[in-house]
């Protein structure tokens, strides 16, 4: 029964959306680390999404509907920053430390996105049961 | 006689449903990179579950009366479409997040109405069959 299968669609987004709550709590906790090393440092992590079963699948098969899978976590590539602390034990000969590429403000739109995103799966989930329950209790009144 | 009150309401109960599942989804669906939105339409579908017909499929041609129509697919199952996007993202998603919840909105309000016809029509038979009210 398609109904059922909204509860897998739904369950599917919100463990896609809370992985990328997870990064962006390690993100923003480590958004200040820095390290002596740029192979060391803290890079932000992002996860990709991806729809499942896959869209060229769905062309084919004749089931429209598809959940949502975490295909993995990639580490941002963006440009490390450099800070100048001669104070610091890891501090190379200039003095420099490297920073995090973490930027801050892309890592709060992307909790509120994720938190909105989570709440709609939410809402669809618990809209669906109420629909069940009342076709359970179909003719009963 | 023939009584077969819940023929139209049990057919549509079951399209709600799977577009129900077609929607959540494109809900599910939101940040992933390169999902298109997809949805039917809910009369179309309906009106070719009553005919018994599937539009856009492809039929055998007969042309003589003793020639079998065929057809692929079974009525039941909704030309399922790709959803025009007014705004589509940089990223090739082109699920908008209000729309999508404005029709999902829609579609149970739809289920629970027909549930409500259906259960009206049961307790009308019971009345029926019990001749006191």
């Amino acid at each position: 029964m398609s109904l059922n299968r909204v509860f897998d669609i739904a369950g599917s987004a919100m463990a896609a959306q809370s992985a990328r709550l997870n990064t962006t709590a390690s993100n923003l906790a480590n958004a200040d680390s820095v390290s002596g090393d740029p192979n060391k440092v803290y890079r932000a992590r992002q996860p990709i999404f991806s729809a499942e079963p896959s869209f060229a699948t769905t062309l084919q098969s004749e089931s429209a509907s598809v959940g949502v899978r975490l295909r993995g976590i990639v580490e941002s590539q963006a440009p490390l920053g450099q800070r100048y602390a001669p104070e610091h034990p890891d501090a190379d000969e200039n003095g420099n430390v490297w920073t995090s590429n973490v930027s801050t403000v892309e890592e709060m739109v992307n909790m509120l996105s994720a938190s909105r995103s989570y709440q709609s799966s939410i809402e669809v989930m618990s809209t669906t049961k109420e629909l069940l329950m009342q076709t359970l209790s179909m003719g009963r009144s | 006689m023939k009584i077969d009150p819940f023929a139209n309401h049990a057919s549509a109960l079951k399209l709600r449903a799977s577009r129900n599942e077609v929607l959540a989804g494109n809900i599910a669906n939101a940040d992933t990179p390169n999902y298109k939105a997809r949805d039917f339409d809910f009369a179309k579908a309906l009106a070719n579950v009553q005919s018994g017909e599937r539009s856009n499929s492809v039929r055998l041609l007969k042309t003589q009366p003793e020639h079998f129509g065929a057809t692929a697919g079974t009525p039941s199952d909704p030309d399922v479409g790709y959803r025009i996007p007014s705004q589509p993202a940089v990223d090739g998603n082109t699920v908008e997040t209000d729309i999508e919840q404005a029709a999902y909105a829609e579609n149970v309000i739809g289920y629970q109405a027909s549930l409500n016809f259906i259960n009206q029509k049961i307790r009308g038979l019971r009345t029926a069959i019990k001749g006191e009210i």
